[in-house]
Formats: structure tokens, C-alpha cells, sequence
């Protein structure tokens, strides 16, 4: 570290950006990772300009057609474009993906820093009835909710939510937990200032960092949560396009037509290995002992 | 140095219950413990780890509840209020922390860090924030600009400049500074003590001044404590306790702090303490330095069994020593060293 | 023939903010049965020299110069070489005992395993071996101790244990790091005892790098004192402490409070330099009372003022 006598040419919230990103660029995995959701996302957004074809255009003269110059994937089982129905598709993933996770830290988050902070019966009541929950394997318990909510898009983001909404509840205690010990808090507390002041001043900003790389790592998890939920028939509900839905339809010409598998598979999994190796170079860049 | 005590703690008690699966007991951190620091005097609380002087500085500050005793800050009683009675008492005391780099929030730039308890406290509008922020960065030596900055753009002796000047901001009438600068390089140390020394002489704040650091009690203070496994075993004031130190306790400590000078360190004796420090759950019967005392065998068996009283034994000295009496009279340091041979 | 010659060491670290020149050019001998102090304060890098001559640095680490050691340069050894050295005849002694010692095995176990490696003992030879090392530290109940585990004692006695794991193998040098500054006084007064006991007793050569003038005057022979990276001033201890030389030692001993004595402290203005770049001149003028055109434009080598005492300084002498 240097200690200069001398002022810095750049603001302090420059010189950190700058750094950040040196320690980003470092990292090809972390850089291939971002380009690859963003063509993910952007793909998902700018769908109707993506995709040649509709999601539900039939086309019953090429069934099953092979990759051609008016079908860069081919095409599926009722001659509709494969290409078009991933990007489609792809709707359903990143939606179902981003918005559960915003959704489940939402609610994790002030439950897990009021158990951390308060401590007390809160927390015991909290960290018993998480530890009840966490019992269930993540995919297991937005089956379940998935099942008695319902079919449908929504109802399999808010099942895919509620789902994380444990394991980010743990991770928010322990950063709060963690947080309330620190001197500068203790300083807060000896300033006069008020619960409420210290969390939203003190504790919530400092765990930011933590719950943007929680948070990014559980993307991928959420998209192949959709994935099953689809492929289960609780998630989408044709004739809208999901890459789940896609493996499903494609089990009965697995033979006949093998790459019908293979396309919405592919998808799933760089999809959600891209926001991994994202989630992964963040973690890294933001915590403050990395040298590189 | 006239005038009611700032702060009085009266047979202050603090025990943490042992947590985990079937755990039981306490940890006895503070057991008794009873002072008053005058109007502009500094009280420096030595000991080394487990003695507790730092849970009586958290106990002080309010940031602990006491399990017992009392805690008065300027006559009022402030042991059991809640939070928000507390709200206003706050602008009589304040605290310096050891560690600069956990002690200010890396996310709000010093400006704000030192205004903070302004802001809280609502005592001036935003201009009169300024100013006050700019005189106080002054007054503890740091250049304005450095307002701006964030804390890990700091150094280790400026982030405490900052840490003194939050402190500093409502003016307190007591200063408590909890090894303000033992995580600090020795240079940056003289600095910082000899700030607060000025500071304090022109502020005329009280200050409790803890550290396991002798030489700096004596630079700096007025009055000394030593605590032994969460009780005061001597009190007196600063000359006459490095003159004359009574407890056995004393006198080992003193014995064994190492002085920069390799003729006066060599031709020292040093009393050395068998065994380790008793565990706070379980502190010894009586005498809670009995086990470590080269003379128990003088003091058994009324050190098995009673506790020592902190007694005045000459005016303004207070010794907890079975030995010890009223007069002053008691075991030498001479003696300690051939008792150990 | 000197135990450990160092010449011409440097090393810089490659960080996200650029080089760190850490140490530059330094030279310096151990020689046996010496106790040699190595002071400065954080940043002058006192502890990195030493972890380089065992490469215990970071990959991010460049290090150049010799060491030579037994006729074996440490900085250009091969690794299987250096690892025989290392433990055996060079031992470390950190600053932390709880984060040295492994939580998970006993005592005997982890003394042991450094006797059974490097000297081929067996399990009960060690054992007992490791016994009689507990009792040279003086660690009371030593049979007990050896079937306990690192949490269940207290700091002091980690930190004994962590001798007795470097001296395990009667090293030729023992170098301890900082191996007081996280134990309470009356615990230190123990450990220094040790030391002196250890090399009244076996001989063994010892580097005690610390920023704690006291303990230096309490054991050390010789004492190097460092500053950004170089060797500001060597001397015996005896003259060291009454004729400072270098108006930086003379600050760090005007700095620390004596008993009796109520002068104020003497402060040395300004901050530890930038280690980013190699300055072209003396690394402490702009923080030293004699700077002059001179010690702002030049590097000062380390010349003799007196016999054994060098210093590094255009305007060497007493304050």
C-alpha cells in the first residue's frame, strides 16, 4: 500500500473502480463469464429482433429438419425453427433465473440480518425454522412449492425464490453476526445512534459485497431450477417456448433426432456456467486481501 | 482537578454465561471493581489479558450491561437505562478504539465517520457540522482534505487521528481510550500520545487510559490501577506506585517490563511467575493471585479463604493484599526474587 | 567464516498497485552463537528478508543476491536442497503460536512429525525425544502436554512449543519472528529467558527480528536496524543504545517512554516512504532534521563511524 504525501490524481471511488477493474481483466474466466450472460440476456431481451422465426410458427413440411440455411438449429418435431425457440426460451430462463433471486434476498435479507443483528429470540426462531427448511435439497423443496402453486411462469419463479430463501438467510445472519462485532459499530453505538441507523448505515452497506456474489452464484442454480420445473410441466406451459420444456419434448426422438436434446442442453449449461464463472471472478475482485 | 468525580463505578460486576451444548458457568471478566476519575485527570488501567480492563471500558461506555454494581457518569446513574435514555447522556463520553482499521467504517469517508456523532447527536446544522469537522481535523493534526478520503487510504497513525477526533466531536467530559496505540508503529505511537497529552490538557477532559503498556501509564497519567483476572489489586498514583509498588502482582509486572537500555536491562532481577493465568470461570478461592504469588506460602491459609479488600493502606494507595498493611508495610520485591530461588 | 553471510538482497513484489521494493541490497552477516536483533517498524522489511532466505514468500515475490549458508547459497538452491536446510539447521519461529500450531493434532504429534521427517526417527523415539524437548522449554508436565492440543494451553506455552518444534533438530540457527509481541509482558519476560538459555545451552545462533527496543536490550549481541527496505544502522547492543548514530535510530529511541522520565516523546514527522519506487536518494530525508541537498539527491552507503558500528547516513552522529 502507499502512503504518499501527495494528493492522488484520481478520486478515491476512481482509483478503487480502477483497480477493480485491472483485477477483472485479469481474469479471462471471470471476462469470457460476463460476455456470455450478457449475450444471454441480451439474446433474452431483444428476442423479437433475434429470433427469425416465432416461437409457435409451424411449419409442418420440414419436421425434424436438420441444420439448414432457414434453420440454423433445425427444426423440431412440428417444423418449428429449434434457434428461435432457444432465444425464446431463453426468456423464460433468465426471467425465472434473475427474478427469483431478487426476490429471494428481498426477503432473506432483512430476515437474516434482524436474526444476526438482534440476536436473541429472533434469532433462535429464525435459525431453527432455516435450519428446518435447509433439511430439503434446494430442488426438492420449489418442486414441492412449485407443485401446490401451480403451473405457470410466475408461480415457478416465486417457488424457485422461496426455495433459495433459506441458504440466503443463513448467509446474511452470518455477515451480520459478523458485522456487529466490528469497532466501528460499537463507535456507532457509542455516538448515540439508533438501531435502525447503524443497520442502514453501517451493517447493510458493508455486506453488500458478499450478497452481490451470493447472489450472482445463485443465478445459475435458479435457471436450472426453471429448467426442471419446466421439464416437470410446472413451470411454462406450452405453447411457450423453455428450454425445460424443449429437453422434454425432445425425449421421444432422442433417437431420430438426437441434436433436439442436445441444443436446449447446451443452453442450460453455459447459461448458468456463465453467470458461475462470473459469480466466481466477483467474489474474488471484491474481497479486499486478493494482490492480484 | 476539583469538583464532583466524572465517572463513579461502584463494585461493578460483568459474567458472560458459557454458550454450547451443555456448557455451564461464567466467565468472571470484571468481579468487583470500584473507582472515580476527577474532573481533568487520567486514570490509566493496566493489566495484561483476561484481567478485564477492557470489559470495564465496554461496561463504562455502555456498550456491555453490568451484571451488577453501579456505573455513575457526572452524578446520574446510567447502569440499566435503556438505549434511548442513554441517547443524550452520550455526549459526556466517548471512546477511542485499539484497532484503526476495524474502528472506522470502510464505506463512509473520514468527513463523515467524524461528523457522525454530530449528525446523531443533532447539536449543529449542516454548515455548523462543517466547520466543527474542519477544527477538529485541525486540532488532531490531519490536513483537510483528508476529509474526502476513505479510511484504507490512511495510515495506522491517521486513521487514530481520525478516531480521536470522532471522539473529540461533542466535546466529552470523559475520554475512554482502550489501547489506543498498541496496534501502532513506535514512532506513530509518541505522535499519538503526545496529541493526546495536549489535547487533553487543553481540553480538559477526564480520560480512562487502558493498556497492558507501563512505561506509557507513566508518561501519561495520573493515577494507575492494575487489575488482576477481572479485580483492582493497587491503585495509587502514577509516581508513588513505580516508586513503591505493593501488591506482589505490581511488583512482577514492573519487574518484567523490558526498558530500552541494555546496561539498566541486563543488571535488572526479575521476578518470574510460575504457571499461567487461572481461567476466568474458574477463578481461585480468596486471593485470585494466589496461585502465581512467590509469597503464598506467607499468605495461606487466609488467602485460600477470604478475598483481599482494596484498602487504603497509605493515603491515596490502595493495595487487595493479605500481606499489606495499613502503614504500607509489606512483601518486597528483594524478597519475591529470592523467594522464587 | 561467518554461520550466514546475506549479500546484496533484494526483493520486490509484483501487486495490483505496481512494484514494491521491500528490501534493497541488503547485506548482513549471522555469526555463531550470536544473538543478532533485527528492529524497524512495519514496512522496513525486516521479516521479508528472512522468509526469503527459506522462500517462504509469495509467488508475486522477486528475489535476487546470495545467502550463503554452510557453502550452500539459499536463494539459488534447489528446493529438495532447501528443504533439508529448512527446519533442520534453519529454524522459524512465528509471531502467532495459534495460527502456526495445527489445531487438529496433539502436541507430541506435530513435534513428532518434524523429528520423524528430518531425522528419520521412530514413532517412539520421537515421542520420547519430543518430551525431553518440551522439558529444555521448560513447559511444565511435559508427558502430559504431549497428548494435548494447541487450544488447550495458553499463549506462552504455545509459543514454548513452537521452539521446541524449531529446535527439534539442533539448528544452527533459529530465527523467531516477532515471538513476544502477542504475549502479555509478564509471559515475554519467560520466553526471553529462554532464549538466552537456549543459546548459553546449545549454541544455536539466533536472529530475533522485532519492532520492541526493549527486548532487543534485553538479549541481543548485535542489532540491525532497518528502514524502507536498507540497513540504516549496525552496531554491538552496548553501543547501539548509548552512541546512536543515524538520526533515525536516534528518533526510535526518543520515542519510546523510560521509566522516570517525563520529556516529551520525540516524534518523527511524516509517514514510512512509498515502497513503489526506488528512491535515488536517502529514503528517510524527508523525514529527517539533517536533509540537505546532498541527502535528497544521493544514496548513503553504510560506512564504519566506529569499530563494528556502520551506519548509513551523510550526517551520522549523536542528536
Amino acid at each position: 500500500m502507499s502512503y504518499v504525501d501527495v494528493a492522488p490524481a484520481l478520486s478515491p471511488r476512481a482509483r478503487r473502480r480502477r483497480i477493480l477493474r485491472r483485477r477483472f481483466l485479469r481474469r479471462p474466466l471471470a471476462v469470457v463469464g460476463l460476455v456470455v450472460a450478457l449475450v444471454f440476456v441480451l439474446g433474452a431481451i431483444l428476442a423479437p429482433v433475434v429470433a427469425p422465426y416465432s416461437a409457435s410458427a409451424t411449419d409442418f413440411s420440414s419436421v425434424l429438419g436438420p441444420p439448414s440455411s432457414n434453420h440454423l438449429l433445425g427444426t423440431d418435431e412440428l417444423g418449428r425453427d429449434v434457434f428461435s425457440r432457444i432465444v425464446w426460451g431463453s426468456r423464460a430462463s433468465i426471467e425465472a433465473g434473475v427474478l427469483s433471486v431478487l426476490l429471494a434476498m428481498v426477503v432473506a435479507v432483512p430476515i437474516g440480518l434482524a436474526a444476526g443483528y438482534f440476536r436473541g429470540w429472533i434469532d433462535t426462531v429464525i435459525a431453527r425454522l432455516t435450519d428446518v427448511l435447509l433439511a430439503f435439497p434446494f430442488l426438492i423443496l420449489a418442486v414441492g412449492l412449485a407443485a401446490i402453486l401451480g403451473p405457470s411462469l410466475s408461480n415457478a419463479t416465486l417457488a424457485l425464490g422461496i426455495g433459495a430463501v433459506p441458504a440466503l438467510i443463513r448467509i446474511a445472519r452470518g455477515e451480520a453476526l459478523a458485522l456487529r462485532e466490528e469497532d466501528y459499530v460499537r463507535a456507532a453505538v457509542a455516538n448515540g445512534a439508533g438501531e435502525l441507523r447503524i443497520i442502514a448505515r453501517h451493517v447493510l452497506p458493508n455486506m453488500l459485497s458478499t450478497l452481490i456474489v451470493q447472489g450472482t452464484v445463485l443465478i445459475p442454480t435458479a435457471i436450472i431450477g426453471e429448467a426442471v420445473l419446466s421439464y416437470l410441466g410446472l413451470g411454462v406451459q406450452p405453447p411457450t417456448p423453455s428450454w425445460g420444456v424443449m429437453l422434454s419434448d425432445a425425449q421421444s426422438y432422442l433417437t431420430q433426432a438426437p441434436r433436439l436434446a442436445v441444443y436446449p442442453g447446451l443452453a442450460i449449461f453455459l447459461c448458468s456456467l456463465s453467470f458461475n464463472l462470473l459469480g466466481d471472478g466477483l467474489r474474488d475482485i471484491l474481497d479486499p486481501r486478493t494482490t492480484r | 482537578m476539583n469538583g464532583a468525580p466524572v465517572v463513579e463505578v461502584e463494585s461493578l460486576v460483568k459474567h458472560f454465561p458459557l454458550r454450547g451444548l451443555g456448557a455451564r458457568g461464567v466467565v468472571h471478566a470484571v468481579d468487583g471493581v470500584s473507582f472515580s476519575i476527577a474532573p481533568g485527570e487520567m486514570l490509566g488501567l493496566v493489566g495484561e489479558s483476561g484481567s478485564g480492563k477492557s470489559t470495564v471500558a465496554a461496561c463504562i461506555m455502555r456498550l456491555l450491561e453490568p451484571t451488577e454494581g453501579s456505573i455513575r457518569l457526572l452524578g446520574e446513574d446510567i447502569t440499566h437505562l435503556s438505549r434511548r435514555e442513554l441517547r443524550p447522556l452520550r455526549r459526556n463520553m466517548h471512546m477511542v478504539f485499539q484497532d484503526p482499521y476495524s474502528s472506522l467504517d470502510p464505506r463512509m469517508t473520514c468527513g463523515q465517520i467524524v461528523a457522525e456523532p454530530l449528525v446523531v447527536q443533532r447539536l449543529l446544522d449542516g454548515r455548523g457540522v462543517d466547520r466543527r469537522v474542519d477544527e477538529l481535523f485541525d486540532r488532531v493534526g490531519l490536513r483537510a482534505e483528508l476529509r474526502h478520503r476513505y479510511p484504507h487510504e490512511l495510515s495506522g497513525g491517521q486513521r487514530q487521528r481520525i478516531g480521536l477526533a470522532r471522539a473529540l466531536a461533542v466535546s466529552p467530559k470523559l475520554l475512554v481510550a482502550d489501547e489506543p496505540v498498541s496496534a501502532l508503529d513506535v514512532s506513530v505511537q509518541a505522535s499519538i500520545l503526545n496529541l493526546l497529552r495536549e489535547l487533553q490538557e487543553d481540553l480538559g477532559f477526564s480520560c480512562l487510559f487502558i493498556t497492558h503498556d507501563l512505561a506509557t501509564v507513566e508518561y501519561l497519567c495520573d493515577r494507575v490501577a492494575v487489575m488482576y483476572l477481572g479485580q483492582i489489586v493497587e491503585l495509587a498514583p502514577t509516581a508513588e506506585l513505580f516508586a513503591s509498588p505493593k501488591h506482589p502482582y505490581t511488583q512482577a509486572l514492573l519487574s518484567a517490563a523490558v526498558v530500552p537500555d541494555p546496561v539498566a536491562q541486563r543488571a535488572r532481577v526479575r521476578i518470574v511467575l510460575e504457571g499461567d493465568v487461572p481461567s476466568p470461570v474458574e477463578p481461585p478461592s480468596g486471593c485470585r493471585f494466589r496461585t502465581r504469588c512467590p509469597f503464598e506460602p506467607r499468605s495461606a491459609p487466609a488467602s485460600h479463604e477470604q478475598e483481599p479488600p482494596l484498602l487504603e493502606v497509605t493515603p491515596g494507595h490502595h493495595v487487595a493484599c493479605h500481606l499489606v498493611r495499613l502503614g504500607g508495610e509489606g512483601p518486597r520485591p528483594v524478597e519475591a526474587v529470592e523467594a522464587a530461588s | 567464516m561467518s554461520l550466514l553471510q546475506v549479500d546484496e538482497l533484494s526483493v520486490r513484489f509484483e501487486t495490483d498497485d505496481g512494484n514494491v521494493h521491500a528490501v534493497d541490497r541488503l547485506s548482513f552477516a549471522l555469526e555463531e552463537r550470536e544473538v543478532l536483533g533485527v528492529v524497524g517498524e512495519s514496512g522496513c522489511g525486516k521479516s521479508v528478508t528472512f522468509m526469503s532466505l527459506l522462500r517462504l514468500l509469495p509467488e508475486t515475490a522477486v528475489v535476487s543476491g546470495r545467502a550463503t549458508f554452510g557453502g550452500v547459497d539459499l536463494l539459488a538452491a534447489p528446493t529438495p536442497r532447501l528443504r533439508r536446510i529448512r527446519g533442520k539447521e534453519i529454524a522459524f519461529v512465528f509471531q502467532e503460536p495459534m495460527t502456526s500450531l495445527n489445531p487438529a493434532f496433539t502436541v507430541g504429534n506435530q513435534i513428532g512429525e518434524v523429528l520423524r521427517r528430518h531425522l528419520g526417527l521412530g514413532r517412539r523415539e520421537a515421542r520420547g525425544r519430543a518430551r525431553e524437548l518440551l522439558d529444555l522449554v521448560r513447559i511444565p508436565a511435559p508427558a502430559r502436554r504431549l497428548d494435548e492440543y494447541p487450544h488447550q494451553l495458553s499463549g506462552g506455552m504455545r509459543q514454548r512449543v513452537m521452539i521446541a518444534m524449531a529446535l527439534a533438530c539442533d539448528p544452527k540457527v533459529l530465527i523467531a519472528d516477532e515471538p513476544t509481541t502477542a504475549l502479555d509482558v509478564t509471559i515475554q519476560a519467560g520466553i526471553l529467558d529462554l532464549m538466552r538459555d537456549i543459546r548459553e545451552r546449545l549454541g544455536t545462533a539466533i536472529v530475533l527480528i522485532t519492532h520492541n527496543l526493549g527486548v532487543v536490550a534485553d538479549i541481543a549481541d548485535r542489532v540491525i536496524v532497518m528502514y524502507a527496505g536498507r540497513k540504516a544502522e549496525e552496531a554491538p547492543v552496548h553501543e547501539l543504545f548509548a552512541r546512536p548514530q543515524h538520526p533515525y535510530t536516534i528518533g526510535l529511541l526518543g520515542a519510546v517512554p523510560r521509566p522516570g522520565a517525563s520529556r516529551r516523546l520525540q516524534e518523527i514527522p511524516g509517514r514510512v516512504p512509498s515502497l513503489a519506487e526506488l528512491p535515488s536518494a536517502c529514503a528517510f530525508a524527508p523525514r529527517c532534521p539533517r536533509a540537505d541537498e546532498l541527502t535528497r539527491t544521493n544514496v548513503p552507503e553504510l560506512r564504519e563511524v566506529a569499530p563494528g558500528h556502520l551506519v548509513a547516513c551523510f550526517h551520522p552522529g549523536p542528536s
